[in-house]
Formats: C-alpha cells, sequence, structure tokens
C-alpha cells in the first residue's frame, strides 16, 4: 500500500467519522440524563432526506444542515414527551422511529424527486469541500471535533453538566435539590437527537452529494455501539468514532480491489463494532437511571 | 358467592386490544394527511388498499400469504419481549432461513427436512447475539442490528455467488418439486397452516409449561426469578434459539411454499424487511402470540392491498410501512387508553 492510498483512506475516514461522532455525542449527553434511544437510525435517515430537500430548496448545503437538525429536534421532541412526560418505554419508540424512517424515505423519495430509491443532489445544494490531491475534506470535520469538545467540556466542567449527569444518576437528589428533572431530560434528549439529525443531513448535503433510502446503513447503532465503548464519555467517542470511519473507509477503499467478495468487505465496520463492544462490556458502566422513567413520590 | 359469565367476561382485559386499535386508526388519519400533503387522494387509496385485501377471494388469499412470514418474525420479537429482551434479530434469522431452504432441499428433497434446516440455522445464527448477552453483556439492540447486516451480505453472497441460478441470473436455484409446501389455493400455501400452529404452539409453551413461566418470570424480574431457584441466563438463552428458529422457519417457508419457478431474487429483495415489519405487528399485537395472529392478518392486509392502490390510485406501496411507523410509535404512548377515555367523556359531558 503506497502513501497515496494511505492519506485517502484517513480523508475519508475522517468523512466518515462524522455521523458516527455526532450521534455518539449526542446520544452520550442524552444518555447522561437518563434518556436512551434507539432511534437515531431513523433520525439519520429522515434528517438526510429532509437536509437535502431544504438544501435543495435554498440552494445552499448549510440550509440543509440546519434543517437537519430541525428534523431531529422534531424527533427528540418525540421522544421525549413518550419517555420523560408520559413515562413510556425507552425503546418501543426508537423502533417505531426507525420503522418510520424506513417508509418515509422511500416513499418521499419517490413521491418528491419522482425516482426510486436514490436521488443525486445537485451541485449547489452540495456543501464546499477542501480539495486535496487525496480526497475531499469537509469543513464539518472540524465543526464535529469542536462539537464533541465542547460537548465534554459543559458535560463534565459546568455545573449545568453536573445537573445534566445528576439527573441521570440519582434523579431522588437532583429532585431534592431543585433540579428539574423532566425539562433537563426533555431538552438532553432534544439536544441528542439534534445533533444525530445533523449528522444525518450530513451524510446528504455534505459527505456523500445523495439521498439513499438504506443511507444511514447501520450508522444509528454503530453510534450506540461506540457511546458504550467510549464510556460514555463526548471526547473519546472521537477516538472510537474515528476508528469506525476508518474501518468504513477500508471497506470502501478495498471493496473495488476483488481481493475477496465484495461481500465479506462490506461486513468489516459491523463486524468490527461487534467484536469491540464485545471485547468492551463489563468494564463500562451505564449512568445509574439510565432509561428508568423518573416518577416522582 | 357466586360467579355469573358475564362477569368473569369482564375480567377479560379489553384495554390492549382497544389501544391497538386506536393506534391504528391514529396510523390511518395521519398517513391520509401525508397523502394530503403529496398531492394525492387518500379515500381513492384506502378504497383501492382495502379492495385489494379484501374484496376477492384472490385478496383474502394474499392477504393471509403476506400475514405468514411476518407472523413467525413476530413471534420471536414478542418472545424475546416477554424474557426481557429487545431482539432486533428476527430479519437475518429469516434469511438464513430461507437460503438453507435453497441449500438443503437441493441436497435432500424433502419439504420437512428444508424447514428443519430452516429452523436449524435461524436459531444457529442468533446464537452469537445470545452468547454475547448471557456472558458479555452486550446490549441485544447493538449485536442484533450488527449480525442482521453481516448476514445480509453472507446471504448476498451465497444468492449472487455459489447458490446462483446457472440457467437465471436474476435468481438463485430452485427448490425441488418434492420439497414445496402443498398449495390450497390462489397461491396459499399451507405455511399459513404452520404458522398459525406455531404461535398457539408459542402460547401454549409461555404460558402452559414450567419453562415458560421460567421465562416470563425473567422478563418480569430476574433477581426474583433467580432467587427462586430458576435460571435467567438459560431463559435468554431459550428466547434467543426459539425466537431464530421461528424466523427460520418463516424465512424457509417463503421460499418454499410458492409456485414452481420461485427462488430468492438476485439482490434479496423478496428475503428483505420480514424481520422489521414483524416487530411492528409483535407491538400491534401486544406481544401476545394470539394478537399477534390478529395483527399479522392486519399488516398481511396492508401488503396484499398496495398492489392495488399502487395501480389504481397511483399511490407508491411505501405509504404502508409509514402507515406502520406512525401506528408503532402510537402504540409506544403509554396512557392512550387513558388519554382517548377522558377525551370521550370530555365530549359527551
Amino acid at each position: 500500500m503506497d502513501v497515496g492510498s494511505v492519506l485517502s483512506i484517513l480523508i475519508t475516514s475522517l468523512m466518515a467519522m462524522v455521523p458516527i461522532v455526532l450521534t455518539s455525542v449526542g446520544a452520550a449527553w442524552s444518555e447522561r440524563a437518563g434518556v436512551v434511544s434507539i432511534g437515531y437510525e431513523g433520525v439519520l435517515l429522515m434528517s438526510a432526506f429532509f437536509g437535502a430537500i431544504f438544501a435543495e430548496l435554498a440552494s445552499n448545503a448549510v440550509v440543509g444542515l440546519v434543517g437537519g437538525i430541525f428534523v431531529g429536534v422534531l424527533l427528540g421532541m418525540l421522544h421525549g414527551v413518550l419517555t420523560v412526560y408520559l413515562k413510556g418505554d425507552h425503546v418501543i419508540p426508537g423502533i417505531g422511529i426507525n420503522l418510520l424512517a424506513m417508509g418515509v424515505v422511500p416513499f418521499g423519495i419517490l413521491a418528491y424527486w419522482g425516482t426510486a430509491g436514490q436521488h443525486q443532489l445537485p451541485h449547489d445544494a452540495q456543501m464546499w469541500h477542501w480539495k486535496t490531491p487525496y480526497g475531499e475534506l469537509s469543513p464539518m470535520v472540524l465543526v464535529t471535533i469542536l462539537i464533541a469538545l465542547v460537548t465534554w467540556w459543559v458535560l463534565f466542567k459546568t455545573p449545568l453538566g453536573l445537573r445534566v449527569r445528576s439527573v441521570g444518576e440519582n434523579p431522588e437528589a437532583a429532585d431534592a435539590l431543585g433540579i428539574n428533572v423532566e425539562k433537563y431530560r426533555f431538552w438532553s434528549t432534544v439536544y441528542g437527537h439534534a445533533l444525530a439529525g445533523l449528522g444525518g443531513a450530513f451524510m446528504s448535503v455534505d459527505w456523500l452529494g445523495l439521498v439513499h433510502k438504506t443511507m444511514s446503513g447501520g450508522r444509528g447503532f454503530i453510534a450506540l455501539a461506540n457511546m458504550v465503548f467510549s464510556g460514555w464519555n463526548p471526547l473519546v467517542s472521537l477516538i472510537g468514532g474515528w476508528l469506525f470511519g476508518f474501518f468504513d473507509a477500508l471497506a470502501a477503499w478495498l471493496a473495488p480491489k476483488h481481493i475477496i467478495p465484495g461481500q465479506f468487505i462490506l461486513m468489516l465496520p459491523y463486524i468490527m463494532t461487534l467484536i469491540i463492544v464485545a471485547g468492551i462490556i463489563g468494564k463500562a458502566r451505564p449512568p445509574k437511571w439510565d432509561g428508568r422513567p423518573y416518577k416522582r413520590e | 358467592m357466586k360467579k355469573s359469565g358475564s362477569e368473569s367476561l369482564k375480567s377479560i382485559n379489553l384495554r390492549p386490544f382497544v389501544e391497538s386499535l386506536i393506534a391504528i386508526l391514529v396510523g390511518f388519519v395521519i398517513g391520509a394527511i401525508v397523502l394530503l400533503a403529496f398531492g394525492y387522494n387518500p379515500w381513492s387509496a384506502y378504497y383501492w388498499l382495502f379492495q385489494g385485501a379484501l374484496g376477492s377471494t384472490y385478496g383474502i388469499a394474499s392477504t393471509l400469504k403476506y400475514a405468514t412470514p411476518i407472523m413467525l418474525t413476530a413471534l420471536t420479537f414478542a418472545i424475546g419481549t416477554r424474557t426481557g429482551i429487545f431482539n432486533i434479530g428476527a430479519e437475518s434469522s429469516f434469511y438464513f432461513g430461507a437460503i438453507a431452504a435453497v441449500i438443503f432441499t437441493n441436497i435432500w428433497d424433502n419439504m420437512w427436512f428444508g424447514l428443519a434446516m430452516g429452523m436449524l440455522l435461524g436459531a444457529l445464527w442468533a446464537l452469537p447475539a445470545a452468547v454475547l448477552k448471557v456472558y458479555r453483556g452486550v446490549h441485544e439492540v447493538i449485536s442484533t442490528i450488527m449480525l442482521n447486516w453481516i448476514g445480509w451480505f453472507f446471504v448476498l453472497w451465497l444468492i449472487v455467488g455459489p447458490y446462483a441460478n446457472p440457467n437465471d441470473p436474476n435468481k438463485t436455484i430452485r427448490i425441488p418439486v418434492d420439497a414445496r409446501l402443498p398449495i390450497i389455493g390462489y397461491g396459499l400455501s399451507i405455511a399459513i397452516v404452520i404458522a398459525v400452529i406455531a404461535a398457539v404452539l408459542t402460547y401454549f409453551l409461555l404460558w402452559h409449561t414450567t419453562m415458560g413461566f421460567g421465562m416470563r418470570a425473567s422478563g418480569i424480574n430476574q433477581k426474583a426469578a433467580r432467587y427462586a431457584g430458576m435460571n435467567p441466563k438459560m431463559a435468554v438463552m431459550w428466547s434467543f434459539l426459539i425466537g431464530g428458529l421461528l424466523s427460520g422457519l418463516g424465512g424457509a417457508m417463503k421460499i418454499m411454499g410458492e409456485g414452481p419457478g420461485y427462488a430468492i431474487s438476485q439482490g434479496g429483495a423478496n428475503i428483505y424487511g420480514f424481520g422489521f415489519d414483524g416487530i411492528g405487528v409483535a407491538l400491534v399485537g401486544r406481544n401476545h402470540p394470539l394478537g399477534i395472529i390478529l395483527a399479522a392478518i392486519f399488516f398481511g392486509m396492508l401488503r396484499a392491498g398496495t398492489a392495488l392502490m399502487q395501480a389504481q390510485a397511483h399511490v407508491p406501496l411505501e405509504i404502508i410501512k409509514v402507515i406502520q411507523g406512525i401506528i408503532v410509535i402510537t402504540v409506544a404512548i403509554p396512557s392512550l387508553y387513558d388519554l382517548v377515555k377522558k377525551a370521550i367523556h370530555r365530549g359527551a359531558a
């Protein structure tokens, strides 16, 4: 393998890192506050689709990214109302959001653009990239690293972060101290889904420049695995996210070489996720009240 | 102390049934709004949907045909939920059941052998998630989703590679005539009968055997079950294995219960998505095998009606998946029944 290939894999891995890290960081924040969601797969898919529509309407990729955040916020509010205020199960609404996305996106692509399964975005709706001899790099890579840093800092170094973590670790004590447990949990859920929404829109208007009905490709779940791997720490999830991005990029680089059947290469990121998660669990401990509804006595 | 018949009838809890009906209604209403937003006529869409599903003997037969695989994948999810786990792996056990039917009926052209191998491969593919859950504490949602993707690419390789039909590049090799499931009529095979039997057996297992009691007890409270002398680890293991077995059976019957030319298509489109649809069926059927029979027939109806809906009302069939997703989210609203009851009382007052 020559230097050029290595650099090209590294650049692709930075792009592939973005949706996974954004989702992991958001999910870590939300779970630190005690709300579990497995609906990020659907959030990524739906925000990729609606983000693309927003970007095309405005002929501007940034509008598309903001649109993705907006979709994330709406879905986060839905999940927050069901889990935080109505005290429902945390897993089932996520399953519902994932199933909904599997319907909305293929239906939407067909109904809105009139093509089945896939739509290519026009050039003016796509994000501007730095061009290097080994591939294109999006400014969103830097934004993602910055979001991970800031989220980590707020979560662990500020009073706001302390309150968020307290409602996930010990809501009774937090409640006794006058912290509005439901408010913190609700907005943490919204923040988590908003970041996933940004990650989804990144895939369509920035990284790939297209919408495909299965484009999320398990990344919502890989992000959850990465969140566990990183011990619910946004900063560490940068490392894990890059690692998964690397296997994604490696698979994309290996696929056209026909060394072994392509299907086996495409399995790579999923196999690595499984191995890493299997190796790491046991040490990792979720926040104590993660996924448990808190009802005031 | 006398107990009249009407009293014992009252003790049947209708609440879950009513909640599912409300969820279905909400799904259709929001579906109609989506249709309007994209410029379709919802009345015409729904008319042709139900016309296609129930308007003829052929329609009813295809409703039952579509209900069959999702009845089995729904049972997989329901057994998981009853033992306290979210097993999303029905999807890939289904692929393995389907490819097992193709592989093994071509080794020995016997229907029972094909079904048995489908169940075996389905159960084997569920094993890694079970082991990771019990011995490594890996959350089953993550492991089963990863196994779904790995299984998808593996089976896809078998479809386009070793088991591709040399005479028809769009399919795998066929199921030998002697190994196919008998057809009842209108393209409907005995698969539906086997699926209903599987649902009844699952009900019997969960509610009328010691093993099932242990599984449900572990699902409600692991610690209490262990204290009572049960083995929650084994309960989880069995839940994955029986779940995989049922989906494997579903996959095998999907391929074996058709006419002569049928096989797995090149891109795997005719074996994709049944596990995910099964989750919706299980949730609407409230994770109860008998509820699942009804819910599967309802989802089968939606699926069977789409062809006519697409042809007559020109609505993309994916709208059905949108409606299904909304139904599942609505089912997740915990106090739905109380909310509606309160609204009705307020309206009546």
